[in-house]
């Protein structure tokens, strides 16, 4: 490989800093406006006039936001979890085995993906309600993990196809059972791919607007972004703008947080030297 | 240790191929059998079936007299190395040898003293930190052996272990197995399409062709006695040279010459009693010897041609002549040619004269060979009519 110029990285620079400028304008838009005070919402500077963290306090203060908050955690990390757990294992029949209805299963998850979600509110909310799951959290978890399930079994079938089948073999020879191989072997080589769907999966529940706005009644399940909708100002006739921009800026935290602690455990190149090379 | 008896097993695929067509086999304690074949003669299904990675159809497995059909691979205590050595890379090589322990619940020490103890025999002690990924070909070749030897199991199964690695470290590595299997006495099944290999490494080697075992025997046996032209022309290299030849009263006349029948060869043919007019003769490439370089030519048969190539090997020569109208057409031999890719109209002939010799390419050679020395097949089935019983 050549050695990169100067001009190479000059221009390198100047692309990546107008992508990152490009896609964190709107995000910093929100934080400034979540830091103005109510009088100066509008006054259109980019960088707040008279800085307060009022918004941020009224939101868990005045707003209620801590329960919905903990709802949202609550779920997306359940619904992750069920979601990664019950994928993995599909993903591994689906890579490994030969089973009569193969092709159908995956036609039909893929189908369950394609899936207006909109068009399923109402009859899930009716079903939901008549078997009392309306307003609770597995009322939530079940069409989370139903959603992030095709999405979990796709991603990880193509990382497990990529762990060469002989080092099941080696296992299974070496005394392994079934599962003993399936939990040492292939599991932890299979780790950055299930950390990466893990990732994609509980930022789709985490963001999740239509079954939460749809399927919940009060705090006791509702989820932050659906909250967030619910805010309303001091009076009838003051925006709440602040207060939404405080929430939607609490909401990202997470996510971040969720993506820093994983991104290490991401290493590619992980299976070299298994098999000859 | 053990004694491995296979039964006339027998693979079938759901879709109704043969893979192995029920093999009998019976491996004693302390052996050092090789399984050989071309691709796709089931060896390998044979080796997996004996590691329990693959059912078997019908027929019967025993391990120690103990049936083994359903026996699960891990509790038949048999380890294996894997062509493309399955190392876990996610473990280093002294937590990849002590995999099998850790699952036998052998308790630390144990355990700690063992791998060292694989890693002495293999010389892998500097590396037992270090990640499989950071090891050269024939290290990651010795920590799969390690893994295998670890735990003393009952038999080693080895699938082309050494095929993966260059020539040279090829044949230090198969000097290395063959020491480790004599000072351990673990009964080893070794599959190898390499006859070579085959003929270096084993007690006693079985050829399999299309899921049929061919012939059963020593290296030496297999190569003095092949059963059949299949087995003729897969053992020995530069392999055996094939001509056909017509029998006319106590002799063949073939496009080397009229070659007398001997008493031995024609011994042989009384005992089979029906004996066809048309056969195929095959003569070994050491069989030949530069002609002038001969004392005593006895009732030798000669032959004169131009020499096609000349390959000099330092202690032998060995020279390619063409011959026309001498090609072999046989099914018994396709299978061999379309490995190699040797498919031709003309015969190629190839003798291995002595590096005295002054055979010069390009130009005729006298070549004699003695007719004690040849093969006899007959065509359809094959069968060698002079490999005697």
């Amino acid at each position: 490989m050549a050695a990169i110029t100067t001009r190479q990285r000059t221009g390198w620079t100047v692309a990546n800093f107008v992508v990152a400028v490009y896609a964190l304008i709107p995000v910093l838009w929100l934080v400034s406006l979540s830091l103005k005070d109510k009088s100066t919402f509008t006054d259109g500077h980019f960088i707040p006039r008279k800085w307060t963290f009022e918004n941020y306090v009224n939101i868990f203060k005045v707003g209620g936001f801590t329960q919905p908050l903990i709802n949202s955690i609550g779920i997306a990390i359940i619904s992750t979890v069920i979601a990664i757990v019950l994928g993995t294992f599909a993903a591994y029949a689906i890579a490994r085995l030969e089973f009569p209805g193969k092709r159908l299963m995956l036609g039909a998850s893929l189908l369950i993906a394609m899936f207006p979600q909109v068009s399923l509110v109402t009859p899930m909310f009716q079903i939901e309600r008549s078997i009392g799951l309306f307003n609770t959290w597995p009322g939530l978890i079940l069409p989370y993990i139903t959603f992030t399930l095709p999405l979990t079994i796709y991603t990880l079938s193509a990382f497990l196809r990529e762990i060469p089948w002989e080092l099941e073999k080696a296992a299974k020879m070496d005394g392994a059972t079934p599962f003993q191989a399936f939990r040492q072997v292939i599991v932890p080589l299979a780790m950055p791919g299930v950390v990466t769907t893990a990732i994609l999966a509980f930022i789709q529940c985490w963001n999740d607007f239509v079954f939460a706005i749809s399927l919940t009644s009060s705090n006791r399940a509702r989820t932050a972004p659906a909250a967030i909708s619910f805010f309303t100002g001091a009076s009838q006739f003051e925006d709440p703008v602040g207060s939404i921009m405080a929430a939607a800026v609490v909401i990202t935290i997470p996510i971040i947080i969720f993506v820093l602690i994983f991104q290490r455990r991401i290493v590619s190149g992980l299976t070299s030297g298994a098999v000859k090379g | 240790m053990a004694e491995i008896v296979l039964d006339q097993v027998s693979k079938q695929y759901p879709d109704g191929t043969t893979a192995v067509d029920k093999v009998n086999l019976e491996i004693a304690d302390h052996e050092f059998i090789i399984l050989v074949g071309p691709s796709g003669c089931g060896k390998t299904t044979t080796l997996n079936m004996i590691a329990g990675l693959e059912d078997i159809s019908s027929g019967e497995m025993r391990i120690d007299g103990k049936r083994v059909n359903e026996v699960a691979p891990r509790d038949r205590d048999i380890a294996m190395v894997f062509q493309s050595y399955a190392l876990y890379p996610h473990m280093t090589v002294r937590e990849n040898i002590g995999f099998p322990l850790k699952l036998a619940k052998v308790d630390k020490a144990t355990a700690k003293q063992k791998i060292e103890e694989a890693a002495g025999v293999l010389d892998l002690t500097p590396y037992l930190d270090r990640k499989p990924g950071a090891l050269s070909g024939g290290q990651r070749q010795r920590v799969a052996m390690g893994r295998a030897i670890v735990r003393s199991p009952k038999a080693f199964l080895m699938d082309e272990p050494l095929s993966n690695l260059d020539a040279k470290l090829r044949v230090q590595m198969r000097t290395s197995i063959s020491r480790i299997q004599k000072r351990l006495g673990t009964t080893t099944v070794y599959v190898t399409h390499d006859q070579t290999e085959a003929m270096t490494l084993g007690d006693r080697i079985v050829i399999m062709r299309a899921g049929v075992v061919q012939q059963i025997g020593s290296p030496q046996e297999l190569y003095e006695r092949p059963v059949n032209l299949f087995v003729a022309g897969f053992i020995g290299s530069p392999s055996m040279n094939f001509v056909p030849g017509t029998i006319a009263d106590n002799a063949v006349d073939t496009v080397l010459g009229r070659i007398p029948l001997t008493d031995r060869v024609r011994a042989a043919l009384n005992q089979h009693g029906d004996v066809p007019r048309e056969v195929i003769i095959g003569v070994r490439p050491e069989a030949f010897e530069d002609a002038s370089l001969v004392e005593g030519r006895g009732e030798g048969v000669t032959f004169t041609a131009p020499v096609d190539i000349l390959e000099s090997m330092g202690s032998v020569k060995y020279a390619y002549f063409s011959l026309e109208n001498a090609h072999v057409d046989s099914e018994h031999l396709a299978e061999l040619e379309r490995d190699t890719g040797s498919e031709e109209i003309e015969a190629q002939i190839v003798t291995e004269l002595d590096a005295r010799s002054a055979v010069k390419e390009g130009q005729d050679q006298e070549v004699w060979f003695s007719p004690d020395s040849i093969n006899i097949f007959e065509p359809s089935s094959g069968t060698n009519l002079t490999a005697g019983k």
